[in-house]
């Protein structure tokens, strides 16, 4: 075995005791190598905060001054006065009916998952695969397929539609985030309730939901707060023809905010535009703050469990 | 005394056995299963009422509709490979951005940041994923096109040797505005995903390598990279699902004409966008079988890229991840 190279070159030069301890030659180029890459992560993780800040700054910069009280009681008069009332609430509506059905679903597979069938078991697997699966479906693609089930049959386009849609995009995150949760719940609790000759049922219920309650309202806060935001499906669905009136027949047309943006956007009445930041503000803000309040619940929770 | 009053009978055996036996316990189960049905049947019906109401522009056009260029709804000529064209350059551009910034940001979460700075800025880059896409379409509109506009010119000087960067357009309506809206909707899941890559790297091996004396950076380089790679991969994989399928944001900023041009600063089309366009005002039936069409393709394409993380990462629950960083 010969030495490598550089060490046989190295050996010949002579010792110098005197020489500085200074890095030299190949030492220096890693030194200076891994100061520039640390510099260039740096510097990404600083774009990135930046991308946010410039989004965040242009939606609060124009959308901020039109904010008031009138703007989420009135409903909007023509496209250039009023406020946003009658999108707000319609966005709730939708936002509430969707919840409604992906909210048990959601927990429910959950609770599929973790308690009955087993982590490594056959239907578990192709249900976790189907959940990713659901999730990887664009939205816009949802949109088209609720409305071939139900805009199509009933020759519609209404609120309704667009909540079930908005269940669809939720239950997958619903469910992950839920069975994320359950497993955590610690098996002692289970062996407990079990040495104690309870029923399953009875400790699902009283045990495991209660425990787990925090995380399945973080997922659920998530959820809720991506479906707000999702335009695409409700645009489909729902359709764009009432953005003037309140309508709370979900079965009819039912404005909502993100189709109240593209609206406006549509017309490209540089007035309008105002509005249109507003109704984006709201939507930033309420979104933001559902993400704030989230990770605040599940530091929580993550800290109860752990007393546990 | 006697062996009975050890043995196990009826309700209790079954419970051993883990089939449920209360009458509660069997509606728990009943009510559990029937929301996993609800899942698949809901996969089920998705594939279904797209093939079916696409079906009268794949029984006209077949899989040419996937090759042709003409968008011509008053002829009955449909072709998607403007779309799709659109669809794959601006996503792959947003990629070519968002993959290297996003992994050199979760480098710097991971290894380089104070806890006090990994907390802040690792949720502020993950909010970027929460920003609606109507918001990221509405700010591209107002903000992003006059700006791409402005510099346009600028980018065809300097960078005109690529065919890429052809004579700018008049409007700042491009295939490359869309790819940079696409790049803010995508860089927070490549970031976050890889960060949790890189954080599952054991410390042991991290350790050993700088115990060698590996700088910082050899470390991430021959350590940290090499054994996460496949799981990075599959993070790539997801953020391109999700580019690719994006349809409200580039609605906005694409520009939608029926005309491949090389040039990223020329408007464009997608899928996706295509859909949201057209959907609520078709003039034919054909036409919008044609949307469906579009919309079966893009179906395709979230099926294809899910199942390929999937099997790229089988090491890595990357699916996991990307839950949590859509979910944000």
């Amino acid at each position: 075995m010969t030495p490598p190279l550089d060490i046989a070159l190295a050996e010949e030069r002579l010792f110098d005791p005197t020489a500085p301890l200074v890095a030299s030659g190949n030492l220096r180029r890693r030194g200076a190598m891994d100061r520039l890459i640390r510099i260039l992560a740096t510097i990404a993780a600083g774009i990135g905060v930046a991308m946010l800040g410039v989004v965040v700054y242009s939606v609060v910069s124009k959308g901020a001054p039109v904010i008031g009280v009138g703007f989420f009681i009135h409903n909007p008069v023509g496209l250039v006065a009023g406020g946003i009332a009658n999108s707000l609430l319609g966005t709730l509506e939708i936002i509430a009916i969707g919840t409604l059905f992906a909210l048990p679903l959601g927990v429910l597979t959950g609770l599929y998952l973790t308690e009955f069938a087993g982590a490594d078991s056959r239907t578990g697997r192709a249900l976790k695969l189907g959940l990713d699966v659901m999730q990887g479906i664009p939205t816009i693609v949802v949109g088209l397929f609720v409305y071939g089930l139900i805009v199509l049959p009933l020759h519609k386009e209404s609120g309704f539609a667009a909540a079930v849609a908005l269940a669809i995009v939720m239950l997958p995150l619903i469910a992950r985030s839920s069975q994320e949760v359950l497993l955590l719940v610690p098996g002692t609790l289970r062996e407990a309730a079990d040495a104690l000759g309870v029923s399953r049922w009875r400790t699902v219920l009283t045990v495991i939901l209660p425990a787990a309650m925090g995380g399945i309202a973080t997922g659920a806060i998530l959820a809720i707060a991506r479906g707000a935001g999702e335009t695409a499906p409700v645009f489909i669905c729902d359709g764009i023809f009432n953005t003037q009136t309140t309508q709370l027949n979900p079965f009819a047309g039912v404005p909502s905010v993100p189709t109240y943006i593209l609206t406006i956007a549509d017309q490209a009445i540089p007035d309008a535009f105002a509005h249109a930041w507003g109704a984006a503000f709201v939507l930033l803000v309420v979104i933001l703050l559902a993400n704030v309040a989230a990770r605040a619940l599940l530091a929580r929770s993550r800290a109860k469990m752990g007393m546990l | 005394m006697s062996s009975r009053a050890i043995s196990i009978t009826g309700r209790a055996r079954g419970r051993a056995a883990g089939r449920p036996s209360q009458t509660g316990d069997r509606v728990l189960f009943a009510l559990c299963a029937f929301a996993g049905l609800v899942v698949a049947a809901a996969l089920v019906e998705i594939v279904y009422q797209l093939v079916s109401n696409s079906s009268p522009a794949i029984s006209r056009f077949g899989l040419g509709f996937l090759v042709h260029q003409d968008w011509n709804p008053n002829f009955g000529h449909m072709g998607a490979a403007t779309l799709i064209y659109g669809t794959a350059v601006s996503s792959l551009m947003a990629l070519a951005i968002a993959g290297p910034l996003g992994i050199s940001i979760a480098i710097y979460l991971s290894m380089l940041a104070s806890p006090r700075v990994r907390g802040v800025v690792g949720p502020l880059v993950e909010m970027l994923a929460a920003v609606p896409s109507i918001i990221y379409g509405f700010w591209g509109l107002i903000v992003l096109v006059p700006f791409i506009h402005g510099i346009e010119p600028g980018l065809h000087t300097v960078l005109g040797w690529i065919p890429l960067f052809g004579p700018a357009q008049t409007t700042g309506l491009s295939i490359f505005t869309a790819g940079l809206v696409l790049t803010f909707m995508i860089l927070p899941i490549v970031a976050s995903l890889s960060r949790d890559l890189f954080l599952t790297v054991p410390n042991e091996l991290k350790e050993g390598a700088a115990a060698l004396g590996a700088t910082q950076w050899e470390v991430i380089r021959g350590v940290v990279l090499p054994s996460t790679v496949s799981g990075i991969t599959a993070a790539m994989v997801l953020a391109l699902g999700r580019a690719l399928g994006e349809a409200i944001a580039i609605s906005f900023v694409i520009g939608d004409v029926s005309q491949i041009s090389r040039s990223l600063l020329k408007p464009g089309a997608t899928l996706a966008e295509r859909i949201v366009n057209q959907f609520l005002g078709t003039s034919t039936n054909l036409q919008l079988a044609s949307l469906w069409y579009a919309g079966l393709v893009l179906l395709v394409i979230g099926l294809v890229t899910s199942l390929a993380a999937r099997l790229i990462a089988r090491r890595f629950d990357v699916e996991r991840s990307y839950a949590k960083a859509v979910a944000v």
